[in-house]
């Protein structure tokens, strides 16, 4: 399966990044390519959809994390928005919705 | 084809049968010829010319124009003669590779064994199946002289190498803890530290870590982000998810670990995992946790290590079954 990885600036230092497909071992690399630059910006508020991953594995949860501890660095700001269940799940278990900003509502629309 | 020969004859003779009668067999026997030419390393451009040189034999009144269109034909084909020469070495350069990889593997397999203890009240079964060469999952035992069992399973995020030689380091710092007995909740505090210090910003790994009393048996745990375990009352004859809250490791330096406790009784069962269990597929479709559960409740009264080696066969038995991820499974079972 396949992961589609589109990325619009509406303002600057504000991204939306939306994910169509499964982040896996084999998709990672390509969100790890396009995710970290945006959050190595100072300040900078980088949003992620996730409302058409119907399935991520741990390789993809490192993405997440590696993006946090940059935005971190940074004094960016990551959010996670849309998040389906089996997803959520996922973060749950690791103890990540603890530290990572997580909005689980369904987007408006259908998923 | 043992008969077959790679030379100008055969390849004459084959292609004036086919030619002849247009016939299956030859045709066959075309592919037979290009299978062994692969085999001894002869090159397109080669098969090119012994084509010609048949043509002329079998037509000596070949028009030299059609003659001429096989020197093209050969200079066409010339960068994939160079690409199968290509192909060649790297080849035998992924096959040294190979080699290499299972070279570690194996020590890495001697580095990290953990040897199943045998105890008196408590029957042990453990499997661990890599997907890849490494297994970036890891299972570990330990015994204190009290006859307590600590038991830990951890699951490195990453795959491949890099994986297993950080799961090497997570062995060798828990080693290094001076107290045989300790807390759950302490021992992943300090894992925790080495692996935030230690790894890569990207890697990070889950663990559950648990300690049984042989005395009181009680089973206290705690899981650093792990997939949860499952306890098997025999009472009620019943599963129930069990986990404690806690950050995988790596992740934050001042992570804090929640300690939980459950009474065992005779004939009740522990089991912990990997998300390679859980994550299993049938071809697209994921095992539901309920079907692994079910083969465990089928198998209940089997020795422990039996049981662990019953569900990994069934899932072998599936159709398009394929294994995603590192395979790990323990059932410790109360049986005094």
């Amino acid at each position: 399966m396949n992961l589609n990885i589109d990325v619009k600036q509406p303002e600057e230092r504000y991204s939306v990044m939306t994910l169509v497909g499964e982040v896996d071992a084999f998709t990672a690399p390509k969100l790890k390519e396009e995710l970290l630059p945006l959050t190595q910006a100072e300040e900078a508020v980088v949003e992620v959809d996730l409302a058409a991953v119907n399935y991520m594995d741990s390789t993809g949860l490192g993405i997440f994390i590696s993006a946090l501890k940059s935005a971190k660095e940074y004094g960016a700001t990551l959010k996670l928005t849309h998040m389906q269940e089996r997803v959520y799940r996922l973060f749950k278990i690791t103890g990540l919705t603890e530290i990572i900003d997580i909005d689980t509502s369904v987007k408006e629309g259908g998923s | 084809m043992s008969t077959l020969r790679l030379d100008l004859e055969n390849y004459r003779d084959l292609l004036e049968e086919y030619v002849r009668t247009k016939d299956e067999r030859a045709l066959y026997q075309a592919e037979q010829f290009s299978k062994q030419s692969m085999q001894q390393n002869i090159s397109p451009e080669e098969i090119i010319n012994i084509h010609l040189r048949s043509l002329q034999e079998i037509y000596p009144e070949m028009p030299q124009l059609i003659l001429d269109s096989f020197d093209f034909l050969m200079e066409t084909m010339m960068s994939y003669g160079l690409a199968y020469q290509e192909f060649q070495s790297l080849r035998e350069k992924q096959l040294e590779l190979k080699s290499e990889i299972a070279v570690a593997a194996n020590m890495q397999k001697t580095l990290l064994s953990t040897v199943k203890p045998e105890m008196e009240g408590l029957d042990i079964g453990a499997m661990s199946v890599p997907s890849k060469q490494m297994n970036g999952d890891y299972h570990h035992f330990v015994m204190d002289d009290e006859g307590s069992l600590g038991v830990a399973v951890a699951d490195v995020i990453g795959k491949g190498v890099p994986a297993a030689l950080c799961m090497s380091m997570i062995k060798y710092a828990m080693d290094s803890f001076p107290e045989l007995r300790m807390d759950p909740k302490y021992i992943l505090g300090s894992l925790n530290r080495v692996v935030e210090r230690n790894v890569d910003s990207n890697m990070f790994i889950t663990m559950m870590y648990g300690m049984y009393n042989t005395e009181d048996h009680t089973f206290s745990y705690s899981s650093a982000g792990h997939e949860p375990g499952f306890y098997y009352s025999k009472a009620r004859d019943e599963f129930e998810e069990f986990s404690a809250p806690g950050l995988v490791l790596g992740v934050s330096e001042d992570s804090m670990y929640e300690q939980r406790q459950k009474q065992v009784e005779k004939g009740d069962m522990i089991v912990l995992l990997t998300d390679g269990v859980t994550e299993c597929r049938k071809g697209d479709e994921f095992i539901e946790q309920e079907e692994i559960l079910e083969v465990i409740r089928d198998n209940k009264d089997l020795p422990s290590q039996e049981i662990v080696e019953n569900v990994y066969k069934y899932f072998e038995r599936l159709q398009d079954f394929q294994l995603r991820d590192d395979f790990t499974l323990i059932v410790l079972k109360r049986d005094v």
